[in-house]
């Protein structure tokens, strides 16, 4: 609605006329201006800028809702009441049914630690039917680092829904709702992005998969160094996307090491902070989410995946539904799995902190050990 | 050019000029018909043009108690801002250092990390506007702007069953039960929150715009959230000047909204790093400008393994810092020795 032209909102003729004159032709342009460089190039006074504006704003403005009349859309018109179900049950008993829809959830975690199958798993479970669970829908996967394997796809599937896969011709059915994009550069990718808003509305495409984001910019921009996020236009594009046509959006992201002194603080906690520096001395770097904090804010969910003393952790780490629970889960040949259902909960930092065994595990094996007592 | 400041246009700024009118001290003692002989311009535009030059001290002050019309002392002032009337946070440690809650007329901003709550605080709020006022609340609606998208329903009606459940609970100890108020139900909060999701910056602005005159058809809101007013503003914006001046634009009237409706105004802010003093540091988002802008400034943070509320900037309340909890029920007191298992 930004981009209409203000030819169209049924100004007074006069207003308009000038307006058309002075090559301000949508609102995003008369919006832009401050009412007093407005009265400069229109060359009128304030009364009628400040009227023209408030009927331009008037038409611009999006129309509002009540939270009442949002929640009863959502129930009456989703399936599965907006969520996509892991079909970890734990999980998604802690997200409220699943992977929700309409908004960005993002799987953190090292390299190996089982983001891309449960990538796999998700896809699967989108292109199921419905009466197993699924969403009986076409997938979109933007793999960006080469690492979608349809043998293991496969094997999943078997291995998770051996009724429906070893039924004739399913397994090509179920693979074939299964799209992978394959991007090179992030040209390419802001490329395939473009394509995909057409595809969304043309199939019934009911998830969208990129694995992974952070391999598109490879630490380009860590730390913030320039003014410009090269990611600020996909960002906001995922995010419109994903609310517009009401899918669940599931990104994954890599992680960065940062030495623990450059732990970011406020300015006003500098006092604190030597105290806090000698607890997490004993490590020599800690793991964080890449891509930033932009990034960050701008993801509704983040789970984590994470390695404490051998065992793998899923961890909802944001959410804003959510207490933020743990789980352990294995990697089978049917895919991601939890030990457990419970979950733990966790409290305070560690609620964002990513653990990775590792080699630190070796080396610091004595002072983890002491931690966890 | 002094002249060149008035809001007026640049036609009659040029008439102004021409026939020597280049500093606002010149217009103060003159009259309309004069200006508008001089200049050759009717009456009333003279009228307009001099209604914006600041005119001398040698008003009469007999007229009227004002001396400056709008003016006011700060007798007055002190008298007005007793009846403030504030909304509650739901967390008590909060609610004292802020005096009793998020103030009506004044424009406050809370930012922080990303999981940290602030979207929860917003909701928070935007449901405890309408508790009645013995419970904290001002028995109003709420205009909730959605510019991220994250603005999750079903857990607005988690935060307003609670808030139902101890409202109930609250009226049956104070043994104050109005008929009218137990027919409230969970359902009714969200029927009086209303949404706005904002998708560009110029829709952005543009609401905010038209809220003047939104809430004048809807007099009962009293609290704007905008959840938050940054993201818009850090995508694909080349033009930093701009960005500062059509931010600095909507801080103002989102004051004059608080002050004109007795509402209250709360902006969520984003946080980014900044290279300050050797090392990176953490700071609100959208520059040092902005960070001018709003009345109160309140930072959410971790300390340690809990979350706390800092008071950054507050003309009134000194700065503190409390601790408080995100639970199921929503915001609430930081419980430390609740049943937890830690991990590790």
């Amino acid at each position: 609605m930004a981009s209409r032209p203000i030819s169209e909102m049924g100004l007074p003729k006069s207003i308009a006329n000038v307006f058309a004159a002075r090559s301000i032709k949508t609102a995003k342009d008369a919006l832009s201006l401050t009412e007093f460089d407005l009265m400069e190039l229109a060359d009128m006074g304030l009364a009628e800028v400040t009227s023209a504006l408030a009927h331009i704003s008037e038409r611009v403005s999006p129309p509002y809702q009540t939270a009442l009349s949002l929640l009863e859309q959502r129930i009456q018109n989703e399936q599965l009441a907006g969520h996509l179900p892991t079909g970890l049950k734990g999980l998604d008993e802690a997200l409220f049914g699943g992977i929700p829809f309409g908004v960005i959830t993002e799987l953190v975690g090292p390299a190996g630690i089982g983001k891309t199958q449960f990538c796999l798993k998700l896809s699967l479970l989108a292109s199921l039917p419905t009466r197993h669970g699924g969403l009986d829908a076409q997938v979109i996967y933007i793999d960006v680092e080469s690492k979608f394997s349809s043998k293991r796809l496969i094997e999943i599937g078997a291995q998770s829904f051996p009724e429906i896969f070893y039924t004739r011709g399913m397994a090509q059915e179920m693979a074939g709702r299964i799209l992978v994009l394959r991007p090179a550069s992030l040209a390419e990718f802001t490329e395939s992005l473009q394509q995909i808003k057409l595809l969304l509305l043309e199939r019934r495409v009911k998830l969208l998969v990129i694995d992974s984001m952070a391999a598109l910019t490879s630490g380009e921009f860590e730390h913030g160094a320039s003014k410009i996020n090269p990611l600020g236009w996909h960002i906001s594009f995922l995010k419109s996307v994903g609310e517009l046509s009401r899918i669940p959006i599931v990104v994954t992201n890599q992680v960065r090491s940062q030495s623990s002194d450059d732990t970011w603080r406020y300015n006003f906690q500098v006092g604190t902070r030597h105290r806090d520096l000698e607890d997490t001395s004993k490590y020599d770097s800690q793991l964080i989410a890449a891509l930033g904090i932009h990034w960050a804010h701008a993801v509704t969910i983040r789970l984590i995946l994470e390695t404490i003393s051998g065992e793998r952790f899923i961890k909802v780490a944001k959410s804003p539904m959510s207490p933020a629970l743990a789980f352990p889960f294995s990697i089978t040949s049917s895919g991601i799995s939890l030990l457990n259902d419970d979950g733990i909960e966790v409290v305070g930092q560690e609620i964002s902190t990513i653990h990775c065994d590792g080699h630190s595990e070796i080396i610091h094996s004595d002072t983890l050990q002491f931690h966890r007592q | 050019m002094e002249v060149g400041r008035l809001p007026i246009s640049a036609a009659l700024k040029g008439k102004l000029v021409s026939a020597g009118y280049t500093s606002l001290s010149l217009l103060s003692s003159l009259s309309p018909s004069h200006l508008a002989r001089d200049l050759n311009i009717s009456e009333n535009e003279a009228l307009d043009i001099l209604k914006h030059a600041p005119h001398d001290g040698r008003i009469d002050t007999s007229s009227g108690h004002h001396i400056i019309s709008g003016a006011q002392t700060a007798w007055d002032m002190l008298h007005e801002e007793e009846l403030l009337t504030r909304i509650t946070t739901s967390s008590v440690e909060i609610d004292n250092i802020l005096g009793g809650g998020i103030s009506c007329r004044e424009v406050t901003e809370i930012g922080g990390v990303p999981g940290i709550g602030k979207t929860q605080l917003g909701i928070q709020l935007a449901v405890n506007v309408q508790l009645p006022v013995h419970c904290g609340g001002l028995g109003g609606k709420a205009i909730y702007i959605d510019t991220e998208g994250s603005f999750m329903v079903e857990r607005v009606l988690q935060i307003a069953e609670a808030c139902w459940d101890d409202m109930l609970a609250n009226n049956a100890i104070s043994q104050n039960v109005h008929a009218g108020q137990v027919g409230m139900q969970p359902k009714d909060f969200l029927e009086n929150i209303l949404y706005f999701r904002v998708c560009s910056y110029t829709e952005q602005i543009a609401l905010i715009n038209y809220l003047d005159k939104f809430i004048s058809e809807h007099r009962d809101v009293k609290i704007v959230v905008v959840d938050s007013i940054t993201f818009h503003f850090r995508q694909d914006f080349e033009d930093m000047a701009l960005r500062t001046r059509l931010l600095s634009g909507m801080a103002l009237k989102l004051m004059k909204l608080a002050k004109k409706f007795c509402l209250a105004v709360v902006l969520l802010n984003q946080v980014t790093t900044k290279y300050a003093e050797g090392s990176f540091q953490l700071t609100l988002a959208l520059g040092d400008s902005w960070s001018h802008a709003c009345t109160n400034r309140i930072i959410l943070y971790w300390n340690g393994n809990e979350r706390y509320a800092y008071i950054d900037k507050s003309p009134s309340l000194r700065s503190a810092s409390a601790p408080y909890a995100v639970t199921a029920r929503g915001i609430r007191n930081n419980v430390s020795n609740c049943k937890r298992i830690k991990l590790m």
